[in-house]
């Protein structure tokens, strides 16, 4: 099991740009990595537990990246892979030509991968394609937004929260899954895992190719809207006012 | 030529799909008039005839056949690819929804030309700019599609989807393009019970009940709970909830759950984090109940109370029955 983490900055307060608007700027904020990609970390764990095989984390970015694989090896990792680049140089295609480089050597070693996880979409630059492009660079079939999967005889089953309802796919392995957020609860780090995390040796590697970069021009913000809103009060007196709303909006 | 992949459900073309076409005739009328056509793949049911003619479209493109027949992200790409191939549209669109995106992102792959993911606006044809939301819609980012095809997605909820001002007789092609077996490995074999309950009755209620951390604790939604019952609702949860392990997680709403539309939301003790906000913006109403009047939810709703969820539920609820007698 291979599985692709990004380190992002935290968005969930406010955000601030970098002075060049070329990314997030995560100084103030801290840096993490997407739910979708927590709960593909949760899903490589689980199956390499289950088959008796091993779960590598691999980021491509800068050197403090390495925070965010010894996070992955502190809740069941057992590998981990560094890329060690400028993440903001490197578009979608170039992270997938580097995820697929990465595999490819690990093949030629011996020490291939069954299944490749990502998260669906990277929680900085949202391109929703990373994925897609690695299996495509690989030549390997990609279901995308998987929730859960299992592992039988070479058969991987995958499980998505469709538009009409529950989705299965059986896909033969080698395979590439991303994964959105929902299926796994993502399980916290043990003391006992944050010492063994310690202990791993990354591998760390040079990208393959110079980046051919992002279609990006720059970031801006959105404009604060204004607001607009209406007090119908405070405490529990504000409860006739409240039904009054209702009734006035027709939902009571 | 613009080429739009359109999805639907039982009754028709979905709105997110004819949100995407209104952002299509936008860029026709900024070209001087480029016909649009629309590809539609798979069992479609009548209804979209006057849909599409009702809303612009040139050409359509049904494409069925026993590839068809079950959904494979690659083989919706092939059809794509190939409807494009034929016709030499210089732009390919989708919505920005989970389909959208993966199958327009298997098209870019197939290209190989970039893809730009939750387009909110174009700035420019040629060259071709567009502005799209990054960071579950916290940031924007202006973005160049020089490239021919410029493909990309929508975001949901940026566009209306009024119908055109000339209504068109769209001409019909059926199809069945060929698929190579590679594309059709990773197909849905499988399917659950449609969803009736869950994430559905939470995405079609009329009125959602949310709660966040305000709640306190896994005993802390009696009363939402009680309300989203009272007045025909459903529940709606932020992350931390279910991060927490309190409500499970097809209640979540947000940019990683469920886009809600109803018309009164009533966020409770939820502090309206943009991630949550992507999921809730397209609420008809929102009314807050938080205890700090400078929450980001309150500043954004139409009405709020001020005050604890724990005294304002119950005391609303208690209204609520008093005045139904
Ligand atoms: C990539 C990514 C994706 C995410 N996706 C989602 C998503 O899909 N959905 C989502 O919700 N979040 C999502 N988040 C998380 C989001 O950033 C916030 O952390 C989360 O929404 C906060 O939840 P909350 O409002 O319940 O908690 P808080 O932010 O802690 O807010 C609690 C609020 O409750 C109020 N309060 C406290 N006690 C009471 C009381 N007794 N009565 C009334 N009010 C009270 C407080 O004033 C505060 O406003 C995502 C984050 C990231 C980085
Ligand atoms: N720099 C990176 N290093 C490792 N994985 C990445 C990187 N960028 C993207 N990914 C993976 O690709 C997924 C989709 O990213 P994106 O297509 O950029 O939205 C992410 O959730 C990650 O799993």
């Amino acid at each position: 099991m291979l599985v692709c983490v990004k380190r992002v900055p935290d968005s969930s307060s406010q955000v601030v740009l970098t002075p060049d608007q070329q990314a997030v700027d995560g100084r103030m904020a801290g840096y993490t990595v997407s739910p979708h990609e927590e709960c593909a970390i949760e899903l490589a764990v689980r199956l390499a537990e289950a088959t008796g095989g091993v779960a590598t984390a691999l980021s491509l970015g800068p050197s403090e990246s390495a925070e965010q694989l010894r996070n992955a090896l502190a809740v069941g990792c057992t590998a981990a892979v560094h890329v060690v680049a400028d993440a903001v140089a490197f578009g979608p295609t170039d992270v997938a030509r580097e995820i697929a480089a990465v595999v490819k050597a690990h093949g030629d070693e011996g020490r291939g991968y069954d299944l490749v996880l990502l998260g669906n979409d990277a929680a900085d630059t949202g391109d929703f394609q990373v994925g897609i492009r690695l299996a495509y660079a690989l030549g390997l079939p990609v279901v995308n937004g998987v929730s859960t999967l299992e592992v039988v005889d070479g058969m991987v089953s995958a499980h998505v929260d469709g538009p009409d309802g529950a989705e299965t796919y059986s896909v033969p392995t080698p395979m590439v899954a991303t994964i959105l957020e929902g299926g796994v609860e993502p399980r916290y780090p043990s003391l006992k895992g944050r010492m063994a995390a310690k202990k791993v040796e990354i591998e760390e590697r040079s990208p393959s190719a110079d980046p051919v970069g992002s279609e990006r021009v720059q970031l801006t913000l959105p404009p604060p809207s204004p607001s607009s809103v209406e007090i119908l009060g405070e405490g529990p007196e504000a409860a006739a006012a409240v039904v009054d709303l209702f009734e006035k909006l027709g939902v009571r | 030529m613009i080429l739009v992949w359109l999805e639907c459900d039982a009754a028709g073309v979905t709105d997110i799909s004819l949100e995407t076409v209104a952002f299509a005739r936008s860029l026709s009328a900024a070209g001087g008039g480029i016909a649009i056509r629309a590809a539609l793949i798979g069992d479609v049911p009548d209804a979209v005839r006057d849909q599409l003619a009702a809303h612009g479209v040139n050409d359509v493109h049904h494409v069925s056949g026993s590839s068809y027949d079950a959904y494979s992200g690659a083989a919706w790409a092939s059809a794509l690819q190939d409807i494009r191939e034929r016709t030499g549209c210089v732009v390919v669109a989708a919505a920005g929804s989970p389909r959208g995106n993966e199958v327009i992102a298997h098209l870019a792959a197939r290209l190989d030309v970039p893809m730009a993911a939750n387009v909110l606006s174009f700035s420019g044809l040629s060259p071709f700019a567009v502005t799209r939301q990054v960071a579950g819609g916290a940031a924007l980012e202006e973005m160049r599609l020089a490239r021919r095809p410029a493909v990309f997605t929508v975001a949901g909820h940026s566009w209306v989807a009024t119908p055109a001002d000339t209504p068109t007789s769209p001409t019909w092609h059926e199809e069945s393009p060929p698929v190579a077996e590679a594309d059709l490995v990773a197909r849905v074999t499988a399917r659950g019970e449609t969803k009736e309950e869950g994430p559905g009755a939470l995405t079609t209620a009329r009125v959602v009940v949310g709660a966040g951390r305000g709640a306190g604790g896994p005993g802390g939604f009696d009363h939402v709970i009680e309300l989203a019952d009272l007045l025909d609702g459903a529940l709606g949860v932020s992350r931390v909830v279910t991060s927490l392990g309190w409500r499970p997680h097809h209640e979540q709403v947000g940019q990683t759950g469920s886009r809600i539309s109803p018309e009164l939301y009533v966020p409770c003790g939820i502090s309206g984090a943009i991630q949550h906000w992507a999921g809730c913006s397209s609420s008809k109403t929102i009314l807050a109940i938080n205890t700090d009047a400078e929450a980001p939810m309150v500043t954004k709703a139409h009405y709020a109370v001020i005050g604890d969820m724990h005294e304002v539920v119950p005391a609303v609820v208690d209204e609520l029955k008093r005045r139904r007698g």
